[in-house]
């Protein structure tokens, strides 16, 4: 031992400090073993096992020992870094040690929770603390790069979760550009005639919101707009935008739809998307009389000037204003901003793709969102609930987890289903004399006042079957079913099959990421999780943060949620880029490479590497040279380098060959 | 080695999606052979081949790369500069006799867990299956091959060539 010590004179002082995690690490890991191993190791000078390391205690002991140890270096085995490693870089710091004078050991998440063999956990175990020992030693003092942060902000997606977003934002006095595909804001909210489980009508509490979105000061509001390409790091993001050409100046129309009344075509006759096919609109239209803004805009599919060039044009005529421009462009804004708030919604499962169930093929079918079109007072039947042919339904059944809790389509519940179907039997219920069934696997009702409403659902006399509908038929065996569409289902509590006659069938659609949620991903470089929906930093302990620093999301992009979870989900993305703009600066790791003039033999080899166009070569002195500001931290040049001058902060060549050296010493 | 072989493998990690999917894994308790020792780096482009032959060197029995997903990667492009550069060591590697999935490259984005725990698990068992490397041993014998060599030259050449022998 003493050999040992007189070695470890010219090492650096390391303290080591493992983690039992409650039983998480110390269930699998024999720490005590592990910390036993590591204090005999050359250069240890404390080492230390602890119930939770990343406790105020656990902290507190790690930055007294550093002071009664003069400790140089620490290196901490616990969860994983992207968990923990701040905080035990600031219980360094507390300590009196530069932060970067520690390393991380993960034996959580890539030990004990996925090995089962505590002997060969526990080995290890050591093997990687054994690594990090070795590497801490060639770790150098470093700085945090501190740059400001651009106060103003971008939201994507015009539903509730984006208008609720902007609005707190502008609200704090923020600058906010709003950016919405469509030409509305409002969403999948706008098409819903009431809302679960108070009842309370959707337009009567959203549309106000979309009106302070247009009056607000603080907010710019661009429809019919997309994001093409984002660059730039947190606090300093530039984002182009594309500007859909409406062919009618945003500026200038005031919404008064005359020109609708004078287009010539005098009846409508192109399917309304809004309303979901089922009504029809013009070339010339306005989403619904609520929109916001409340510009008309141009179909350049079914508009004959746009089409062939030759009209009368009598919708420009009509229009005192003048707002017509047949001849606009799709044109290209660039913005700055600090942070990016994404509230890019859902896609309603296509009902096509289960075709038990008819979907487009018997008239009788409908979709979820169908129903809320015919239900709304504003909706291409005014509220009637009627069939395709005009006839009202004797009876409607409604069929639960369509493209959800499926193997076949997705695995996940869509959590809206049960509330929403219950509200539209309700509906149903309240606008026509139909009797209507509902067809659960479970009744998923958990929210303030859901399962009252589920209560009060069960009293009007609405009818339950548990059981998945096997099919929907239109093959009648009775002459009662003659005509109309049969629901076949195993009624699991009754325990026999049915064979139940309706008229129209509901279909309760999932939820699902929408169809270019992967681009858009890539676009703002986040990442989604396997189901396709965007992918939060932490499920639990950061759900509106992403990966990418400065980029929060909210609402159903991230995972089927229902309107008061995406308010909150959307205050809190607010929230999150408020802290970020308030403090006014962001502390960048220093994981950055540098070049070591005299090393470098002006090969240019790293040039091209760079995906940021960082590095240059100096002419005169005849050297590459990066840009620290522009840098990200990749280490690709490192990695290219032949002469190895290039240097990148916490990845150093040392530090990592002494890393593999250390995992494969014996 | 009387007992049952366990291969070491070395695994470097890019921080943003591989590593973030072996976080996923533990955090879903998935289960996986414990024979893979993850280092972290922030992008695949930053494993210098090197790395991987100094593994090989210090003893690893297998080598592993985890890297986003062509298209995904969080600096642009970095694992593509990966692609090529493990390409070229692949040929390299297979002159020194370490070929048959001793060195595996692997495309495992963040959502990827499960990814995580099939590539350790399969390579593992093939690892397993090839035996031990051990280049240290079998670089000491070529080192005494190449002292042969060199003793049987000096003996047979004249004197002062033998100075520029090496």
């Amino acid at each position: 031992m003493s050999d040992n010590k007189n070695k470890q004179a010219d090492l650096p002082r390391v303290g080591f400090y493992i983690c039992h995690c409650g039983s998480n690490i110390a269930g699998t890991i024999d720490v005590v073993e592990v910390s036993k191993y590591v204090s005999g190791l050359p250069g240890v000078a404390v080492s230390r096992e602890y119930k939770y390391m990343c406790s105020d205690p656990g902290q507190e002991m790690i930055a007294q020992d550093i002071k009664d140890h003069k400790l140089e270096r620490l290196v901490v085995a616990a969860c994983s870094p992207n968990l923990h490693e701040e905080t035990f870089r600031k219980a360094a710091a507390k300590g009196g040690l530069n932060p970067f004078f520690f390393q991380m050991v993960n034996i959580r998440e890539h030990a004990s929770w996925v090995h089962t063999d505590k002997g060969a956990a526990t080995q290890k175990a050591m093997d990687l603390a054994r690594a990090a020992v070795a590497r801490v030693r060639h770790h150098q003092s470093l700085e945090k790069k501190r740059v400001p942060v651009d106060p103003n902000v971008l939201v994507v997606g015009g539903g509730i979760a984006g208008i609720h977003a902007a609005l707190t934002l502008a609200n704090a006095g923020k600058k906010v550009t709003l950016v919405e595909r469509e030409a509305t804001i409002g969403g999948h909210m706008a098409l819903f005639d009431k809302t679960f489980p108070t009842l309370d009508c959707a337009a009567c509490i959203l549309t106000p919101k979309m009106s302070a979105v247009k009056s607000h000061p603080n907010i710019k509001l661009w429809t019919y707009s997309e994001v093409e390409k984002v660059e730039g790091y947190v606090g300093n993001y530039k984002v182009k935008v594309k500007r859909k050409p409406r062919y009618v100046n945003e500026d200038l129309c005031v919404g008064c739809m005359e020109c609708i009344d004078a287009c010539v075509f005098k009846e409508a006759k192109f399917p309304d998307k809004f309303n979901q096919g089922l009504g029809k609109r013009k070339p010339v239209y306005i989403d619904f009389p609520q929109a916001t803004p409340k510009v008309v805009l141009l179909d350049p599919q079914t508009c004959i000037q746009l089409k062939t060039g030759k009209c009368k044009k009598s919708c420009a005529e009509v229009c005192d204003r003048k707002a017509f421009d047949f001849e606009q462009k799709e044109k290209f804004e660039e913005i700055q901003v600090g942070a990016i708030v994404l509230a890019t919604g859902f896609k309603a499962y296509d009902a096509k793709r289960d075709h038990q169930y008819g979907y487009g093929r018997y008239p009788g079918v409908y979709t979820a969102l169908e129903i809320e079109r015919l239900v709304n007072a504003s909706g291409p039947t005014s509220g009637e609930v009627v069939l395709r042919d005009g006839k009202k339904p004797k009876a409607v059944g409604i069929v639960h987890c369509v493209g959800s809790r499926d193997a076949k389509s997705n695995k996940w519940c869509s959590r809206v289903c049960c509330m929403y179907s219950l509200k539209l039997a309700h509906l149903i219920k309240e606008h026509s004399d139909a009797e209507v069934y509902n067809f659960y696997i479970d009744m998923r009702t958990p929210g303030k006042g859901y399962e009252e409403f589920y209560d009060k659902l069960l009293s009007e006399g609405v009818h339950f079957i548990r059981g998945r509908v096997s099919d929907v038929t239109d093959w009648a065996v009775t002459p009662e079913e003659e005509g109309r569409l049969v629901m076949r289902v195993e009624d699991t509590l009754a325990g026999f099959v049915r064979r139940i006659p309706v008229d129209m069938v509901v279909l309760s659609t999932g939820l699902e990421p929408q169809h270019d949620a992967q681009e858009v991903r890539r676009r703002f470089n986040i990442g989604c999780g396997s189901e396709g929906f965007f992918q939060e930093r932490h499920p639990k302990l950061a759900p509106v943060n992403t990966f990418t620093d400065g980029i929060y999301i909210a609402g159903a992009c991230q995972a089927p949620r229902d309107i008061p979870d995406t308010v909150a989900q959307a205050g809190a993305a607010a929230a999150e880029a408020l802290a970020l703009i308030d403090a006014g600066f962001v502390e960048l790791e220093p994981n950055t490479s540098h070049v070591i003039e005299d090393e470098c033999s002006g090969c240019k080899s790293c040039i091209p590497l760079c995906p940021y166009s960082a590095i240059s070569f100096e002419e005169n002195k005849k050297k590459a040279i990066i840009n620290e500001v522009l840098c990200k931290g990749c280490g690709v040049c490192a990695a290219a380098c032949p002469s190895g001058s290039i240097r990148q902060n916490l990845f150093e060549d040392d530090e990592i060959f002494s890393e593999i050296e250390g995992v494969l010493a014996k | 080695m009387t007992e049952k072989f366990e291969p070491r493998i070395v695994a470097f990690f890019c921080n943003w999606c591989t590593y973030t999917a072996a976080d996923l894994a533990g955090v879903s308790r998935l289960k996986y052979a414990p024979n893979v020792s993850v280092i972290r780096v922030m992008c695949s482009g930053r494993v210098d081949p090197q790395f991987v032959l100094d593994a090989f060197a210090r003893g690893a029995d297998g080598v592993l790369l985890g890297g986003c997903h062509p298209g995904d990667c969080h600096y642009a492009e970095g694992n593509y500069k990966t692609l090529r550069r493990m390409r070229m060591l692949e040929r390299m590697l297979k002159a020194m006799g370490i070929h048959d999935g001793r060195f595996r490259l692997e495309w495992i984005s963040g959502a990827e867990g499960e990814k995580v725990r099939t590539v350790i698990n399969e390579m593992t068992e093939k690892v397993r299956a090839l035996g031990p490397l051990d280049l240290p041993g079998k670089t000491l014998e070529w080192d005494k091959e190449l002292k042969e060599l060199e003793a049987h030259v000096n003996q047979s050449a004249p004197k002062e060539e033998a100075v520029h022998a090496r």
